[in-house]
């Protein structure tokens, strides 16, 4: 009985298997139709952009005037980690762009020679207090956060935000005592609007996507930690035409402001 | 093509010299004893290749672990502190939550097994959705119930100031939550199996339903209990999503040898490999102790 329960899990997680399969081959055999199609002057086919997820918002935005102004074209966005994405791209990922959300990330790509041209920043980040509607704890700095019963998540140290706030903390000298490290900014962030933890430190364009489910609180040193986002055209990039469009139209002042409305600041 | 009938087309190495026919016409040789699960006397090659790629799929991963790691510097890795706090937490956790498991789990494996009443089926379902759910939902739902603002939760902190989320208690809620129906499914197998009239027998000498539980349906499916704790032990072990979205990460209170090791992976793999490794030796020893005992039944 035991092994017939088990069977049609099996069998399930054969089918999701081999369905997962079938779209990640899909997807491939889809985009390099596509970008196959990149002849004559104005950029066509796809442009594969890998982003930070901190871009998700002000990205999706750029992309669909992209595809607007380049009628024929198509922007296919993977955003995640910078970590994760770099990795990809070292492992031969057929990407076009590649924006990170810290220096040090897009130099373990150009140490390998991945990139065509020197990375230039387009945008920067900085560091906000994430916390409630309303702020009914009155928080107004760093300092705030290390007050008693006060639920405080930050990123782990070993993700670049953690890696920001320790600076900042450490800038301040608060000694901090949180009740996580989160895996990741937005993980931190959703902890607060859960409302399961009083205050995080995240970006500032994280607190500006949550809108009305937390509220922001800057803090002087912010400015110590201030995080660089470079972008740049991929050495092997199966689209290079439509690639440096889509670069121009990121560091143009149409760009800018559509990223700058998003929470971040302009280099 | 691999015969139907009579000897399989690879009969060098596996099978043994005497052939007593099993895979095509009955023999006139006596009936062996039950054994439903004596195999044939050959392996078709159309089963022993996927077999074998299966073995090695499984086994591959596990070996490139052992083959990567950093030796050297293991001793030294393996002597911090941050690594026997972790792993202290994860084997409290996982013992912990087997025995919440168990405490709620066969009950409602017995429920599921022995009575009838309406939406049985869709019960049971309900029951098995943790195993098929990614964890990080799991823990998503567990927050909406009973975190600080949750639905049950914000009841628990305003009655008692009870907050679970960022807690170890935490860690154990979602470990159980995710590693109980291994539990349940494998006690209410057990229980289908076993015959009920020996609790009708207890009933009729006039022991009340209760009684029969403790005294008859226990005994009887103890190896189910055990095997049922042993995989749900094991899960918990394991888990990950569930427990860093629900429990959080904080190093000797929550953080477990799993979310220690996707942590170390992001910027030190050596370090994550010697935690894998150390997760891996727990995991192994524990199966292998527990196999000759209790596992051989299921």
């Amino acid at each position: 009985m035991t092994r017939s329960a088990h069977r049609p899990r099996r069998r399930l997680r054969t089918a999701g298997a081999a369905a997962a399969v079938l779209l990640a081959l899909g997807g491939c055999s889809a985009s390099g139709a596509d970008t196959s199609g990149s002849v004559g002057d104005g950029p066509s086919g796809t442009v594969t952009v890998f982003a930070a997820a901190s871009l998700e918002e002000g990205f999706t935005t750029l992309g669909e005037r992209f595809e607007k102004e380049h009628p024929g074209t198509t922007v296919t966005f993977s955003f995640g980690g910078s970590d994760t994405l770099a990795a990809g791209i070292s492992g031969g990922a057929p990407a076009d762009v590649f924006a990170a959300a810290s220096t040090r990330t897009m130099k373990t790509v150009t140490d390998e020679g991945l990139t065509a041209g020197s990375p230039s920043t387009f945008v920067r980040n900085r560091l906000e207090i994430a916390t409630l509607p309303g702020n009914p704890r009155g928080i107004g700095s760093l300092r705030d956060l290390a007050a008693p019963g006060l639920k405080v998540v930050l990123c782990d140290r070993t993700v670049p935000c953690g890696a920001a706030a320790h600076t900042a903390l450490t800038a301040a000298g608060v000694d901090l005592t949180p009740v996580s490290y989160e895996q990741d900014v937005k993980s931190a962030l959703t902890k607060v609007a859960l409302k399961e933890a009083d205050a995080a430190v995240v970006y500032r364009t994280d607190v500006r996507a949550a809108g009305d489910r937390v509220e922001g609180v800057e803090f002087p040193e912010s400015a110590e930690a201030v995080n660089d986002y470079p972008i740049a055209l991929l050495e092997n990039a199966p689209n290079p035409t439509a690639a440096k469009a889509f670069v121009a139209l990121v560091e143009s002042p149409e760009g800018r402001k559509v990223l700058t409305g998003a929470g971040f600041l302009a280099p | 093509m691999t015969g139907r009938h009579g000897t399989p087309p690879d009969p060098g190495a596996l099978a043994p010299p005497s052939d007593g026919g099993r895979n095509g016409t009955p023999t006139a040789k006596a009936p062996r004893t039950a054994r439903p699960r004596t195999p044939g006397r050959g392996v078709p090659l159309l089963l022993l290749a996927p077999a074998l790629l299966g073995l090695a799929f499984l086994l591959v991963p596990l070996l490139a672990l052992l083959l990567r790691a950093p030796w050297r510097s293991l001793p030294e890795q393996l002597t911090s502190p941050e690594v026997w706090q972790a792993l202290r937490l994860s084997l409290v956790c996982a013992t912990a939550a087997t025995a919440l498991s168990l405490v709620i789990g066969v009950p409602l494996a017995w429920l599921l097994a022995r009575t009838e009443f309406p939406g049985r089926g869709l019960v049971r379902a309900l029951v098995t959705l943790p195993l098929v759910l990614p964890p990080v939902v799991g823990g998503v739902a567990l927050l909406l119930a009973l975190g600080r603002n949750g639905v049950v939760g914000q009841w628990l902190d305003a009655w008692f100031g009870i907050t679970l989320p960022f807690t170890t208690a935490g860690v154990v809620l979602a470990e159980t939550f995710v590693a109980m129906p291994f539990l349940v499914i494998s006690v209410e197998g057990t229980l289908r199996a076993a015959d009920p009239r020996y609790e009708e027998a207890a009933a009729t000498l006039g022991a009340s339903r209760f009684t029969a539980f403790r005294r008859v349906t226990l005994p009887l499916v103890a190896p189910g209990i055990a095997a049922g704790a042993v995989l749900a032990w094991a899960r918990a072990l394991g888990e990950f999503g569930a427990t860093i979205t629900f429990a959080g990460n904080f190093p000797g209170r929550t953080q477990t040898m799993p979310l220690a090791v996707y942590l170390a992976l992001q910027n030190d793999p050596a370090a994550a490999i010697a935690l894998s490794l150390v997760l891996l030796a727990v995991s192994v020893a524990v199966l292998a102790g527990l196999r000759d005992r209790w596992m051989r039944t299921v």
